[in-house]
């Protein structure tokens, strides 16, 4: 009975946090920050009484006019199939924030498998996206499903593979373990370990939640809304929640492994009330500032083009995913557990993963797809234009 | 013969083409100006707009308005030359019979309708006794019907202000004025 209590609260908090607090502010923010990034003003209209406090306001009016709109459908639709898709791709986000130690105390479900839970879940969130596609009986939805599945076929081995790093470093999945191993000095953080890791992992997890520069499935200039095209209303605002929610949630894993969790540098956790409250602010700090350098990359580049993505995914990342999978396990196995020695040599093999990466790009950069130099290719332009 | 050299061909070393460096680069562009205008609106060239408003050209031509004799009256002498060189149509003038002989004519009523009106400014220029203006360096407000644009003579009256100009060609210092 207690526990039950006590999971129900967890749950409550949880949520609360997620979906009443950093999900709405990330729509405020992101529209706001672009405005900033792009010299302009952004929202700040809506008002109560008067008072306007930098547009925050703006999601209260956006819930409930989203909540008041028609939902509007198409004729030749799936019905079943329709209806289902916002859901799937909303409870696959939702559902692994279970998992997600936001403090010693403020975990709802400390998994054996947590890492593999997530991992599991949240590609269960590209169904939404294809069957959406495919439901909506829309040629545009379609493809942009189809372009959902592939990105997410791709970039998902990649991202399992990234953690793997980490995984071997810390021997442990389960999510709460993972923070424990980093406790103490600020070098026993993962990003101090696998810092190659780290930026693949970022990028692969912005592939993941389908936001921009990946937003290919959207692609609004080309196939109008992609996948979800055909949704309005909270029908739609469950796709539009479920991506600021995986945002959240890639940024909270990075937090988990590669920022300490809610371990405070230096710092050790011997059950104080006071580290409980501090621990879950500096989780939700670090969060932030991922989900915050996620937004800024989103107003920084521009989309790529879908055979960019998929020489990105297959020809860059996965390389050198696996190459620093190798060279991790190599490190770990050949060097004592927890010495000085294994830090270094951990960063060293790094470094090596990222030079071999870069010489191989470089030595492939002679070489297009068809075979052709680019030597002979612009001699050949040159002559072209000459005559 | 047309020379053409190739500026920025396939010349991205492979540091470029990993997209690390090149994306680094643009997000200190992109944080520069997020915190240039926040901390200073440094750059921020939107305006909040009712608020804060960029003044019109001096020779914009916004509305109406109908200028005063010394004594209130309207100058305006029912000549119908702004009516008949108005390309839009939008000027009516009814005209009356004045009590004073030396002005003869007056507007009984005289209404522009602002929905009709291109703002070209020919009224202004047909004038021959500065009568109408287009110098309130405004704009018509929102209206909730049509008919609010109809804009009658006291309105455009309240607009207006006296008028130094000299009127009829009858000067001041030959006993008349």
């Amino acid at each position: 009975m207690e526990l039950l209590l006590i999971s129900t609260l967890k749950v409550i908090l949880v949520f609360a946090i997620v979906l009443g607090a950093l999900s709405p502010l990330a729509g405020w923010a992101e529209r706001r920050q672009s405005a900033m990034i792009q010299d302009r003003v952004g929202p700040n209209r809506a008002s109560i009484g008067g008072f306007r406090a930098w547009g925050l306001f703006h999601p209260i009016a956006d819930v409930i006019k989203l909540m008041t709109k028609e939902d509007f459908v198409p004729a030749t639709r799936n019905r079943y199939l329709h209806t289902a898709a916002p859901m799937i791709a909303f409870w696959s986000a939702v559902v692994t924030f279970a998992v997600i130690p936001f403090g010693p105390w403020l975990q709802i479900a400390n998994l054996d498998i947590g890492v593999l839970f997530i991992f599991g879940i949240a590609s269960l969130g590209v169904y939404g996206a294809t069957i959406a596609g495919w439901a909506s009986n829309n040629k545009y939805s379609l493809l942009g499903a189809l372009r959902a599945s592939a990105m997410m076929l791709s970039y998902e081995v990649t991202l399992g593979l990234t953690v793997v790093g980490v995984l071997i470093c810390f021997s442990t999945v389960g999510a709460q373990e993972l923070v424990v191993a980093q406790a103490g000095p600020i070098w026993n953080w993962g990003i101090f370990k696998q810092p190659v890791a780290f930026v693949l992992f970022f990028v692969a997890a912005m592939a993941a939640t389908k936001r921009a520069p990946f937003d290919l499935p959207e692609g609004e200039s080309e196939i109008v809304a992609g996948y979800f095209l055909e949704y309005s209303g909270m029908k739609f605002v469950m796709f539009y929640m479920g991506e600021y929610i995986e945002m959240f949630l890639w940024s909270a894993l990075a937090t988990v492994l590669f920022f300490g969790g809610w371990q405070i540098p230096w710092v050790p956790f011997e059950g104080q009330t006071w580290y409980e409250f501090a621990g879950v602010a500096k989780f939700l700090a670090v969060l932030v500032a991922i989900a915050f350098l996620q937004m800024t990359v989103r107003w920084t580049l521009p989309r790529f083009r879908y055979d960019q993505v998929m020489d990105l995914g297959w020809k860059m990342l996965l390389p050198a995913s696996i190459g620093n999978v190798v060279v991790t396990a190599v490190v770990i196995i050949a060097t004592p557990a927890g010495g000085v020695l294994q830090r270094v040599a951990l960063l060293v093999g790094n470094a090596v993963v990222v030079l071999v990466a870069l010489a191989v790009a470089a030595a492939m950069k002679g070489e297009n797809k068809i075979g052709v130099t680019t030597e002979a290719l612009r001699t050949q332009r040159s002559e072209e234009a000459v005559h | 013969m047309i020379r053409v050299r190739e500026k920025y061909g396939d010349r991205m070393t492979a540091l470029e083409s990993s997209y690390l460096t090149e994306t680094l680069k643009g997000l200190s562009i992109t944080l520069r100006h997020f915190l240039e205008n926040t901390l200073t609106r440094k750059n921020t060239v939107t305006l909040n707009y009712p608020e804060e408003k960029k003044p019109y050209p001096e020779r914009f031509r916004g509305l109406h308005r109908l200028m005063k004799r010394d004594d209130g009256q309207v100058r305006c002498v029912a000549c119908m030359c702004c009516a008949t060189v108005c390309p839009a149509h939008c000027i009516k003038i009814e005209a009356g019979e004045h009590d004073d002989h030396r002005i003869e004519k007056f507007p009984i009523e005289f209404s522009i309708d602002w929905l009709r009106c291109v703002y070209c400014g020919l009224c202004v220029d047909a004038c021959p006794c500065d009568a109408i203006r287009m110098d309130t360096g405004e704009h018509p407000k929102p209206q909730i019907d049509r008919n609010g644009f109809l804009t009658t003579k006291i309105d455009l009256m309240k607009l207006g202000g006296p008028s130094v100009a000299v009127q009829g060609g009858v000067r001041p210092d030959n006993g008349e004025g």
